[in-house]
């Protein structure tokens, strides 16, 4: 076992912690600072429930090793809004009833929360038209771009023809 | 997974000499296949040097035209890139058709490229495998064949390359820079990735501790016709069974130039060498396209659980070739 | 006694969204507790044999080790009867992966680390774990249900058969399916002093204090089970698995500390069960006029060698369709394989995808429509039973689907329809799914004179909208509004429930409920019609239900789904699926649409994706992890649209509620094979249609 002393701003709060240096991002989160909003389904970057923003970017938080990214900023899907209220993104997925059993849900929403940050800054997508977003201007995102930007995070209940709408309803606005 | 250090270097020689003298080390990127892989005690090394921070994270133009990627690049920033995406749309594709947009932001351009296979049997440390140890046999051979090559394998393993960004740089010459014990080195992506033979334990040519410091695209004006096809086991966030990449010139109906990338069907990206050929001069028509697939894949050696990979590979390059010829996408 | 809708029926956004969006709702595995442990299990690496030797120094060594357990020092269980439950109690192993040990640590990390160090030595033997049609030992599988008989016949089919004009004769098989819910089986088991206390990811609370009590030979009331919330189940959380016993045998070594176990991804294919595969026989003939008058069904399957289990493919046949000559027959094979179980729609969902596969077949056989076809051979009573059906809307869901999909002018001309290189088909299949309750539900109401009622019962939300759905039925059952309720389940500290499955849990909690506001309005009644000022609280069990003996209580829907093909490389994508369901009264639209939906999708997945390949020489899954066993992504799913017409049927339950979680996912299968057909004149009756299937020969 070899320990080390990391630096972790979360969902706001500075967190100075000593772990193991196999000690996941999601792991130091879940197991060592009590923030389990973002979920353990696969470990292996394989479901997505982990998502978390990692300096502002989504990541599987499971892949990441809290030793490698000391100082970093990390958002949870319960950091997306102060304690109490609903991001909007939120407030579309309980609407649509975008989930059932809740697990892979707060990295579903924090996945959509940064793929329409990605969209508008003209990233483009496996399905996106030739040239959409390349100048730089926002990806105009219809059902088939949010499904193809939505499938890191898999969800075993199902409710993608749910989430599809939710995040479509965000996208508009 | 096994305990292990942790170390930053202040630049690239610093990594390299602190992994050169550490023989079971390992260079951490984005860690999207190397943790993956420590989790299920496949990789164990004691000793982890972060080069995360280390090569660059730039895309930039040189004044002869080409283009250098920094090893560290995202693979979602090198997919959004607009040079990349204007001059080689097939590199943009083939990494927007891989692993999901998580991922993307976590993995790095030189870890992409040293993806280690997915081959069922080498990620897991309860059947043997001669990738994960020399000798031990293969499993695969004589099981669970989809995923597997049908070109160049080996008795020893006939395992795949997971990557597609491999695949489209294979096509385009792209060349590796490295820094190793031994100096830098320029590795022409298509010398970097070996065949099995014997010894598929080794997936490169790279010495250890030798780092991936960028990568280099040539100037290729008509790699603008370009595409990355992948076929795979659902619509997203899969490995491809099968892969095309075609870059294509064409004038009056004949084909001036082309390159040819294949996935999933080989221990490296598969260059199509015998298409390229047999297409080169001739007309750009789906007939010739077919019979330039079957050239190439008539080396095809398929397991019996994947004989249909062959006419798959056949009909996705054909397809593409057509899709690139009539600036489909 | 039927009660009167007033909440039910209404879309309710569900109760627990708030705290699930932000991730705030805790699962088992994040309550949070003092100096937890935890624990990383020891697998077998054989598949049959026994343990020769085992060397725990290495492991023991470990800095942060706590404990290594192995069969030699774990606590000696009673011998009940579930084999998949009996672990560390010998040196036996009886299929690969079974849990023979498992370290202790202050960390995770740790625990898995020490784990790999621990040496184990086998006397292997050899293993048996092929299903063949031909073996000697096919046994007929002990009745799971014993309302629904595993083999039934009426009339002489073979003559039948024989003598009828149109014939379908088809083998199907269908693909070992694992389960796979997002949140892994997750557990927190804590000794103290003479009592176990476990947080536990479950269906059924009460299932596992009974396992729990009955192997520790505890009474029940030192075995507390809490199930805050669950990631999801579809069956593999209805039974105890081993996984719940291994927890407990380290809480033992390590009294007052709460040890945490958490299975991985890759241990969820031989730990928790499995839809296990079938192969099908379906022999289907008819007359001139496209009746049947013949209808065999067969089916062999899988069991482990230490627990039985059957996947009754067979099930739902007797129900569907009113040929006079008819055979069903359930076969199975014990193997050295881990225990199959229930999942989602089990026997139906694989069945159906069977027998309506085969009806398409037959419908083009006999050059009828396939929604025509199953219309003219609609059972009006129960084929096998004899009764009438509480209610049956087989041929509404066919007819109401067939508008809304747009199936009239369907040409039935298989692969004729291309769009930019892609083969465009259609089709359709029935579902239908049992009205099950299960035995054993009890619910206490408390009211107070603020008239905010209190109701408990240790029912399970795997996801299913329980909390909101049953606060639904127990203020219709008290006539008061759904704001006044306070609904506490998933604790065996609340009267007892039955386990959350079979859709019955609407029907098994709703009628306690309703029992129970029956009783409370008595005793309201004998204090005036006023809440007294200490308030009252009643307690009742689920009564029988009279109407049960004289009616057959099923649900039924009709599948519909659109696909495109490609023509040169054989990849399936459905752009459209629709259902029209008719599952009595719709408590909760927005959660009963979702579970629908959610089936639905599930079919998809189980049609196009879903295979755990299990190599014979390793005796184990390889494709044991998301990467390579794939379910569906959000890519795969196209438009779904979800439908039921009004049904009002008030001889189910006071409720007229028949269920939603199952039938969602029946036919689905059917539906989409028969619409790849329909694209591409293919047939494909071996699932999952990878795109293997549909590349062109040439």
């Amino acid at each position: 076992m070899v320990d080390v002393e990391v630096s972790l701003r979360v969902d706001g709060t500075d967190h100075r912690l000593t772990v193991d240096t196999r000690t996941s991002v999601l792991d130091a989160l879940r197991e060592r600072l009590g923030n389990t909003s973002p979920k353990k389904g696969c470990d292996h970057g394989q479901c997505g429930a982990c998502t978390v923003l990692l300096d502002g970017r989504r990541v599987n938080s499971c892949l990441a090793l809290a030793v490698a990214h000391d100082g970093a900023t990390v958002v949870t899907a319960a950091g997306l809004a102060p304690a109490g209220q609903l991001h909007p993104m939120q407030a579309c997925f309980i609407r649509h009833d975008a989930f059932q059993c809740g697990y892979c849900t707060p990295g579903q929403i924090v996945s959509a929360v940064a793929m329409l940050a990605e969209a508008a800054a003209g990233w483009p997508s496996a399905v996106t038209a030739d040239g959409a977003g390349r100048g730089g201007g926002a990806v105009v995102l219809d059902d088939d771009e949010i499904r193809e930007r939505m499938s890191g995070n898999l969800c075993r209940c199902a409710a993608y023809a749910n989430i599809v709408p939710a995040v479509a309803e965000m996208a508009r606005r | 997974m096994r305990p292990f250090r942790y170390e930053r270097a202040n630049d690239v020689s610093g990594a390299v000499a602190l992994l050169a003298g550490t023989p079971n080390g390992a260079f951490l990127g984005g860690g999207t296949n190397l943790v993956d892989l420590m989790r299920l005690d496949v990789a164990r090394p004691e000793l982890l040097v972060d080069v995360r921070r280390l090569t660059s994270d730039r895309i930039e133009e040189l004044p002869d035209g080409r283009v250098r990627v920094g090893a560290a690049v995202p693979n979602s920033d090198l997919a959004a890139d607009p040079l990349i995406r204007a001059r080689y749309p097939a590199v943009s594709e083939a990494l927007l058709s891989g692993a999901s947009g998580q991922l993307r932001n976590l993995a790095t351009t030189g870890g992409n490229l040293l993806q280690r296979t997915r081959c069922v049997y080498f990620q897991n440390v309860s059947t043997p495998c001669n990738k994960r140890d020399p000798g031990a046999g293969c499993s695969a051979i004589d099981g669970h064949h989809w995923d597997l090559a049908i070109l160049g394998a080996s008795e020893a393993c006939v395992a795949t390359h997971p990557s597609d960004l491999a695949v489209a740089l294979v096509a385009l010459d792209a060349v590796v820079l490295t820094e190793g014990a031994d100096g830098e080195r320029r590795i022409p992506i298509t010398e970097l990735h070996r065949l099995p033979d014997r010894e598929p334990h080794r997936d490169t040519i790279l010495q250890h501790g030798e780092l991936i410091t960028a990568v280099e695209l040539p100037p290729l004006p008509w790699a603008t016709r370009s595409r990355y096809r992948k076929v795979r086991d659902r619509a997203s966030y899969a490995f491809a069974l099968v892969s095309a990449v075609v870059v294509l010139d064409t004038a009056d109906g004949v084909v001036r130039d082309v390159r040819i990338g294949l996935g999933g069907v080989a221990h490296r990206p598969w260059r199509a060498l015998v298409a390229e050929q047999a297409l080169r001069g001739g007309p750009a028509t789906e007939e010739r396209f077919r019979q330039a697939a079957e050239a190439e894949l008539a080396a095809a050696r398929p397991l019996p659980g994947n004989a249909f990979k062959v006419r798959l590979a056949r009909n996705t390059l054909v397809r593409t070739l057509l899709d690139v010829n009539e600036g489909r996408r | 006694m039927t009660i009167t809708p007033r909440a039910m029926g209404v879309a309710v956004d569900r109760f627990d969204g708030a705290a699930k969006v932000r991730g705030e709702a805790r699962y088992a595995y994040e309550q949070p507790v003092d100096r937890p442990l935890y624990l990383y299990p020891l697998t077998a690496a054989v598949a049959t044999g026994r343990i020769a030797d085992i060397d725990c120094g290495a492991a023991s060594a470990e800095p942060g080790v706590v404990a290594v357990l192995t069969y030699r020092n774990a606590t000696r269980t009673a011998a009940i009867e579930d084999g998949e439950l009996r672990i560390l109690q010998s040196d036996e192993v009886a299929f690969r992966g079974q849990f023979i040990g498992g370290v202790v640590a202050e960390t995770s990390e740790i625990a898995r680390h020490a784990v790999s160090l621990v040496r184990v030595d086998y006397e292997e033997r050899p293993h048996d774990v092929e299903l063949r049609e031909g073996r000697g030992d096919l046994r007929v599988p002990r009745e799971v249900q014993p309302i629904f008989p595993m083999d039934t016949a009426e009339g002489d089919v073979d003559a039948a058969l024989a003598s009828a004009p149109v014939r379908v004769d088809q083998t199907y098989t269908t693909a070992w399916n694992n389960h796979n819910p997002i949140e892994p089986h997750t557990t927190i088991a804590t000794w103290t002093g003479d009592r176990f206390t476990f947080y536990l990811s479950t269906q059924g609370v009460n299932g596992i204090q009974a396992a729990v009590a009955a192997l520790f030979e505890l009474g029940p009331d030192r075995v507390r089970v809490i199930s805050p919330y669950v990631g999801g189940a579809f069956g593999s959380k209805a039974r105890p698995h081993a996984d719940v016993v291994l927890a407990a045998l380290a809480a033992r070594l390590v009294p007052d500390r709460p040890v945490k176990f958490a299975l991985t991804r890759q241990q969820m294919f031989s730990q928790v069960g499995y839809r296990p595969p079938t192969v099908q026989r379906v022999r289907l003939g008819a007359d001139a006029g496209g009746r049947l008058v013949a209808l065999a069904h067969e089916s062999i399957e899988p069991t482990s060698k230490l627990q039985e289990f059957a996947e009754h493919s067979t099930r739902a046949t007797p129900t569907m369709y009113a040929a006079p000559n008819r055979r069903t027959r359930q076969r199975l094979a014990a193997l050295d394989v881990p225990t199959p179980t229930i999942m989602r729609a089990p026997g139906e969902a694989s069945g159906m995808f069977a027998l309506e596969s085969a009806m398409d077949e037959m419908a083009i056989a006999c050059g009828l429509d396939p929604i025509e076809f199953r219309i003219r051979n609609d059972a009006q009573r129960h084929p096998h039973f004899g009764l009438p059906f509480s209610s049956r809307n087989l041929v509404a869901c066919l007819r109401e689907g067939a508008r809304r999909f747009g199936w009239d002018g369907r040409d039935p001309t298989p692969g004729i329809r291309r769009t930019a290189g892609w083969l465009v088909g259609t089709g359709v299949a029935a579902a239908t799914y049992p009205v099950l309750r299960l035995p054993g539900s009890m619910a206490t109401i408390r009211v107070g004179p603020d008239e905010r009622y209190t109701v408990l019962i240790a029912a399970a939300d795997i996801g299913t909208g329980t909390w909101t759905a049953l606060s639904q039925v127990a203020a219709d059952a008290l006539g008061v509004r759904v704001e006044q309720i306070d609904l506490r389940i998933g604790d065996t500290a609340y009267p007892k429930a039955s386990n959350e499955g079979g859709s019955s849990g609407i029907t098994s909690w709703g009628s306690a409920i309703c029992e129970a506001a029956d009783r409370l309005r008595d005793e309201l009644a004998r204090h005036g019609g006023a809440v007294p000022a200490d308030g009252l609280e009643v307690t009742a069990a689920m009564p029988e239900n009279p109407h049960i003996s004289r009616y057959a209580m099923h649900a039924f829907g009709a599948q519909f789904a659109e696909v495109r093909v490609h023509a040169e490389i054989g990849e399936v994508r459905v752009r459209r699926q629709l259902g029209v369901f008719a599952v009595g009264r719709v408590v909760n639209p927005k959660t009963a649409r979702s579970q629908l939906l959610g089936g639905m999708t599930m079919g998809l997945s189980m049609a196009l994706h879903e295979q755990s390949v299990f190599d014979p020489r390793f005796a184990q899954v390889v494709t044991q992890d998301l990467a390579t066993y794939h379910i569906a992504s959000n890519a795969d799913v196209g438009a779904v649209e979800v439908h039921w017409i009004d049904e009002d049927d008030p001889y189910v339950n006071p409720m007229g509620t028949k269920g939603v979680g199952e039938i969602g996912i029946v036919g689905a299968a059917a539906a989409i094979a028969n619409a790849v057909h329909h694209a591409t004149g293919v047939r494909v009756r071996d699932l999952p249609i990878t795109l293997d299937k549909l590349l062109p020969a040439a």
